[in-house]
């Protein structure tokens, strides 16, 4: 142990003085930067509002609103089955996903179950919405760190899914075929075997994006280490989905809460990353698109026959009650809050999206970053800014 | 099957009013028992005491539970910390009062319906008149409750869920915030201020997320008129399709239970 003299003391005071001279002396002020709301990095209208001091990120402030649709009034408006056209305009790009959260509240509170086949089917077109929906976000990955080449093969193979769903449903992005009860129609003829070789092309996908990411120093320098949460922080701001999983917190609604789906019956895992940083986000994400096609196949081999259909009233009358229903979407935890009083227009929906929490801590996660990786930041919390604004 | 159907009237503390299985019917009369959400709602009440106002378990499904609006702050920091339910879900706000615009339909079933509801439900106005609403789960006093959801994320397998619920007082129309507690219930504060006009005392900043800033008015309660619906007639009415009598007879007499057959 050796005393810290006086003088010791005084050198060091004189010291941290004079450099706080200097620091004053090339004082900038700080700088206001205005990202958005028609920022290419944004994919929609989010606005950034973030405090500079130099190339660091002091305060950032996202502002959300200018796609606020009043889905929870107009829901109050409309009957149970003429709501699922509403908010499968939530999350656009995994559409068929956001019918099945507001359907299995409704069978909840009506007391019915869809029969054996429906729940298969239902399952098999969740999980194609959300491979849809993560190819895009694979592909767009790139785009926010400069590499364009994996956004088009990410269109080109996202069409041959959007083709399926399109073949069963009659749309690309708005199937609106989920009901009470059941589906509104049948697979057609020889579906199944051309699913199966639609995921092996998103296998291949998945592996070419492998190569082009994983490799890649510039996208491990860009990405490792950038945009830690750990996971209490996430669990408080209720972080969902890829996103939760990616700060090592293992929790998964289809593995944790199935009710109304098949999951159960499936041979499949839930990735987690202990990183929690925006390599970690990307690479769970990855790899859920590849056990999704591997849940697909095993669906595609074991659906079994019968009734597509439920028998249900004619005209649905909801029992009073309430229910919170939750899946596990493409983007994270949905759950639709129904309270209905026994009408045929629920009493009041909230609605629980997943971006909308996952959004919310950006002011928490982009203070103190570098500019540049507000944007890698924010594509690997990836939203859709229909799913915040609801 | 079994106990979605209790109505508000049925609520109490333990919920053994809910309809029982049908198995189980003859054997316990009292109907089953969830006993992990009890033994949940038991540690809510033992640590918030007389806090807890009320409460409803709907078995193997979820839990509700009524808090008094001074003990709002407490009782998220009880299952955030006590109970562990860290991960935080959502909140929002409910306005129990009816839409004094009807319910703004007009399809040809909804005229159907409604003639037959004024012909046999006067007293439903003199309530909707009156200053008590009808309430949901765990009951209420006041016309807005805010509610928020927050969940145990642990073990696999002893994940739980609950719905904590609180009357807004009516004069004040404010509650503590909640922002110390769970960070995330930042936005749904703000959310929930501008849609419902609900004040959350503490909150650090509770500017509109959504509307212009001065805007007139909270669109979430009830008595916003939804204008689009008053201005024209809501295109759906040609969504009604007649269905084979016959088929639709063989529905109204197998669903005796909700089926309402208005068709006929």
């Amino acid at each position: 142990m050796t005393a810290v003299t006086d003088r010791q003391k005084l050198q060091y005071i004189a010291a941290k003085a004079a450099d706080a001279r200097v620091n004053v002396e090339l004082e900038t002020e700080g700088m206001i930067l205005n990202m958005g709301p028609q920022h290419p990095a944004t994919h929609g209208t989010l606005r950034i509002v973030a405090k500079l001091d130099g190339e660091q990120v002091v305060a950032a402030e996202p502002i959300a609103g200018y796609m606020h649709r009043g889905y929870e009034k107009l829901t109050e408006v409309r009957t149970y089955p003429q709501i699922t056209a509403l908010v499968n305009r939530i999350d656009w790009l995994g559409s068929f996903a956001n019918e099945v959260p507001f359907i299995l509240a409704s069978e909840q509170l009506m007391g019915i179950e869809a029969p054996p086949r429906a729940q298969w089917i239902r399952t098999l077109l969740f999980e194609m919405s959300r491979v849809a929906n993560l190819i895009l976000f694979l592909g767009d990955m790139g785009v926010q760190l400069g590499a364009v080449t994996p956004a088009f093969y990410a269109f080109r193979d996202r069409e041959f899914v959007l083709d399926q769903i399109e073949a069963v449903t009659g749309g690309r992005f708005h199937p609106n075929f989920d009901r009470i009860g059941g589906l509104k129609d049948d697979l057609p003829k020889g579906w199944l075997v051309e699913t199966k070789n639609v995921m092996n092309k998103v296998r291949s996908f998945c592996d070419e994006i492998e190569g082009l990411f994983m490799n890649a120093e510039i996208f491990a320098t860009r990405t490792r280490g950038i945009g830690v949460i750990p996971a209490d922080v996430a669990m408080q701001y209720g972080l969902s989905g890829a996103n939760a999983r990616a700060s090592g917190i293992d929790w998964d609604l289809r593995r944790d809460a199935p009710f109304g789906f098949v999951y159960p019956e499936l041979d499949w895992k839930v990735w987690t990353h202990p990183d929690g940083d925006s390599f970690a986000r990307f690479w769970v994400r990855l790899q859920e698109v590849r056990e999704s096609t591997k849940m697909i196949d095993q669906i595609c081999d074991g659906v079994p026959g019968g009734p597509i259909m439920a028998k249900v009233p004619r005209i649905i009358k909801v029992p009073a009650g309430e229910a919170y229903v939750a899946t596990e979407n493409p983007l994270g935890e949905m759950g639709f809050y129904v309270v209905s009083k026994g009408e045929l227009a629920p009493f009041r929906v909230k609605i629980r999206s997943a971006s909308f929490n996952n959004v919310s801590i950006t002011p928490w996660l982009l203070r103190g970053v570098y500019v540049p990786d507000i944007i890698t930041i924010l594509a690997s919390l990836y939203f859709i800014l229909g799913d915040i604004d609801r | 099957m079994s106990d979605q159907n209790a109505t508000p009237e049925d609520n109490t503390e333990l919920d053994d009013t809910a309809a029982p299985e049908p198995e189980a019917a003859v054997v316990e009369p009292e109907g089953p028992k969830d006993e992990a959400r009890e033994a949940i709602l038991g540690r809510f009440v033992d640590a918030l005491g007389e806090a807890v106002v009320d409460s409803h378990i709907v078995v193997d499904k979820d839990l509700w539970i009524r808090v008094s609006a001074d003990a709002w702050h407490e009782a998220g920091e009880v299952a955030r910390n006590a109970l562990q339910a860290r991960y935080f879900g959502f909140l929002s706000a409910i306005d129990w009062m009816p839409s004094p615009f009807g319910r703004s339909m007009d399809s040809e079933v909804d005229r159907l319906l409604e003639a037959k509801d004024e012909a046999q439900a006067p007293e439903d106005a003199a309530v909707s008149a009156g200053t008590s609403f009808e309430h949901g789960f765990a009951g209420g006093e006041t016309r807005f409750q805010v509610f928020a959801r927050v969940a145990h994320i642990g073990e696999q397998g002893s994940n739980w869920g609950v719905t904590l619920k609180v009357d807004v007082p009516d004069d004040s129309l404010a509650l503590s915030t909640w922002t110390k507690v769970y960070a995330g219930a930042d936005w749904h504060e703000r959310e929930a201020h501008e849609m419902f006009g609900i004040d959350f005392t503490g909150h650090p900043a509770l500017r509109n997320m959504y509307l212009p800033t001065g805007f007139e008015g909270h669109p979430l309660r009830k008595d916003f008129p939804l204008l689009a619906r008053h201005v024209k007639p809501w295109p759906g009415i040609v969504d009604v399709e007649q269905m084979p009598t016959n088929e639709a007879e063989q529905l109204s007499t197998e669903e005796s239970g909700t089926a309402e057959g208005a068709d006929s």
